[in-house]
C-alpha cells in the first residue's frame, strides 16, 4: 500500500505491507534506526516515537496506520548540539548501554515541555512505562528534574 | 515484520466498517491489545477492519445529563477530559492505572471493553457505574448492560458481525462519592485485584476487577452498604467472592481502600 507520511519534518511517499510495524518501517525503509526495537510487544517501550505529538509504541501501530500523519523520531531532536534533555542524561549519567534512550527521549520530551511543576513523584510515573536494564533508574529521574527545573 | 499476513482495510464510516466484517475478520482499535497478539502469532486473522478513521466514533458527550463515549475515543481524551473528572470521576481515577502514558496516547475506550480482559481497568469502572453498551450490526442494533455484555475471560457478547459504536454512562446518584484501587506487581503492569466502587446516601455500587472471568458486582456488600454497613464489613463480604485465600484478602483491602476513597 502507498503512504504518505512526514517523519522528522520531511514528506516521505512510500510502498509498505499492511503488516509492516511502524518501528521496522522506521528502522529499515528509512534508515532510521535511532528507534530501537526491544520486545516488539508493548512492554519494553524502546521504539517510542512521537505520532501527532503524542508518544505511542511503534511496534504496536502498523505503518500503514501513520499515512496522513506526523512522526517524531530521536533523531529529530537536537539541532548539532543535543537538546535539554539529552543534555541532562549525558550530565547525570542516565545511560549505560544507551538501548533504552531513543524510548525515555521520546516519552519524556513533552512531559518535560507540558509539565514544568512536575512533582518527583509525577516523573517517576511519566518513566514508568520504559524499561531500563543496566543504570537503575535513578539517574534518569535526576536528568528528568534537572529538565523540568530548567524550563521552571 | 512479526505478524502474519493480513488483508487490511480502513474504512472511514460504521457502515463500511460493518459491511467489512464477519468470519475471521478482526476489529483493530488502538492495537495496544491486538498488536501484541497479532507479533505473537497467536491470532491470525484474513482481514484486519481498522476503525481509527471512522472519526464517527471518537467523542465524549454529555447530553441530558447522561455520558456518551464514542468507542474509538482514546484513554488520554477521557484522561484529560475536566468534564469526565467532574462528574464521573471514576472514570478518571481509572484509566490512570491503565498500561502507560504511551498506551493511553493510543488505546481506546471501546478497544478496552471488547477485548473483554477481567483486569482491565475501565471495564470494571463502567460495571461499577451501570454503563450501557450500544452495538450495532448488519441486522440491527441492540443496547447490552455490562452483566450481558462481558461474557467471559477474553469473551464478549459481540458477535463477529457487529461493532461496539457506544457506551452510555448514567449520571451518578446525588451526592455520590467514587472510589478506584488496584494491585500490581509493578506500576502500569497488569492489576492482580481491584475494585471500583460509588457510594451515595442511599445507594452503593460496588464492582470488582480480577475476581472471576468478567468484572464482578458485589451485590451483598452492595446491600450491606445501603443498609448502614462500614468499609471494613462491606469489604469482607466482597473478598468472600473470591475464591483462593490470598486473592480475597488482597480483594478485601482493596475494596475497603476503594470505599473510604470514596468516603464510605
Amino acid at each position: 500500500m502507498r503512504i504518505s507520511v512526514e517523519v522528522n519534518g520531511q514528506p516521505h511517499d512510500e510502498d509498505v505491507e499492511p503488516r509492516t510495524l511502524l518501528s521496522d518501517f522506521l528502522r529499515h525503509q528509512l534508515g532510521l534506526t535511532g528507534t530501537h526495537v526491544g520486545c516488539e510487544h508493548g512492554v519494553c517501550g524502546a521504539c517510542t516515537v512521537q505520532v501527532d505529538d503524542a508518544p505511542v509504541r511503534s511496534c504496536l501501530m502498523f505503518a500503514v496506520q501513520a499515512d496522513g500523519r506526523s512522526v517524531r523520531t530521536v533523531e529529530a531532536l537536537g539541532d548539532g548540539e543535543l537538546h535539554p534533555l539529552q543534555r541532562a542524561f549525558h550530565e547525570h549519567h542516565a545511560l549505560q548501554c544507551g538501548f533504552c534512550t531513543p524510548g525515555f527521549l521520546m516519552s519524556l520530551e513533552p512531559f518535560v515541555r507540558d509539565r514544568p511543576d512536575a512533582s518527583d513523584e509525577e516523573i517517576r510515573e511519566a518513566l514508568a512505562g520504559n524499561l531500563c536494564r543496566c543504570t537503575g533508574y535513578e539517574g534518569i529521574v535526576a536528568a528528568v528534574r534537572q529538565a523540568v527545573r530548567e524550563r521552571r | 515484520m512479526k505478524p502474519a499476513p493480513f488483508r487490511y482495510e480502513a474504512p472511514r464510516s460504521v457502515d463500511a466498517a460493518l459491511a467489512l466484517l464477519g468470519e475471521d475478520a478482526k476489529v483493530l482499535a488502538g492495537g495496544q491489545s491486538l498488536v501484541p497478539i497479532l507479533n505473537f502469532r497467536l491470532a491470525r486473522p484474513a482481514t484486519l477492519v481498522d476503525v481509527n478513521r471512522v472519526e464517527e466514533l471518537a467523542y465524549l458527550r454529555r447530553r441530558g445529563g447522561v455520558l456518551r463515549i464514542g468507542a474509538v475515543t482514546r484513554h488520554a481524551t477521557l484522561e484529560r477530559s475536566d468534564m469526565v473528572a467532574q462528574r464521573w470521576p471514576l472514570l478518571r481515577q481509572a484509566v490512570r492505572h491503565v498500561g502507560h502514558p504511551q498506551i493511553r496516547s493510543r488505546g481506546t475506550i471501546g478497544g478496552s471493553c471488547a477485548h473483554g480482559d477481567p483486569t482491565a481497568e475501565l471495564p470494571v469502572a463502567l460495571t461499577a457505574l451501570d454503563a450501557r453498551f450500544h452495538v450495532r450490526g448488519r441486522a440491527g442494533s441492540r443496547v447490552l448492560d455490562a452483566a450481558e455484555f462481558f461474557v467471559s475471560h477474553l469473551t464478549t457478547a459481540l458477535r463477529d458481525d457487529e461493532l461496539l459504536v457506544e457506551i452510555e454512562v448514567p449520571a451518578l446518584p446525588a451526592g455520590a462519592g467514587t472510589g478506584f484501587a488496584e494491585h500490581a506487581r509493578t506500576h502500569g503492569d497488569w492489576a492482580l485485584a481491584g475494585a471500583a466502587v460509588v457510594v451515595a446516601p442511599g445507594y452503593a455500587s460496588v464492582a470488582l476487577l480480577g475476581a472471576a472471568p468478567t468484572p464482578l458486582r458485589a451485590g451483598e456488600a452492595e446491600a450491606a452498604l445501603v443498609a448502614g454497613a462500614g468499609a471494613a464489613e462491606a469489604a469482607r463480604l466482597a473478598g468472600a467472592l473470591v475464591g483462593d485465600r490470598w486473592r480475597a484478602a488482597l480483594t478485601t483491602a482493596l475494596v475497603r481502600r476503594a470505599l473510604e476513597e470514596a468516603g464510605a
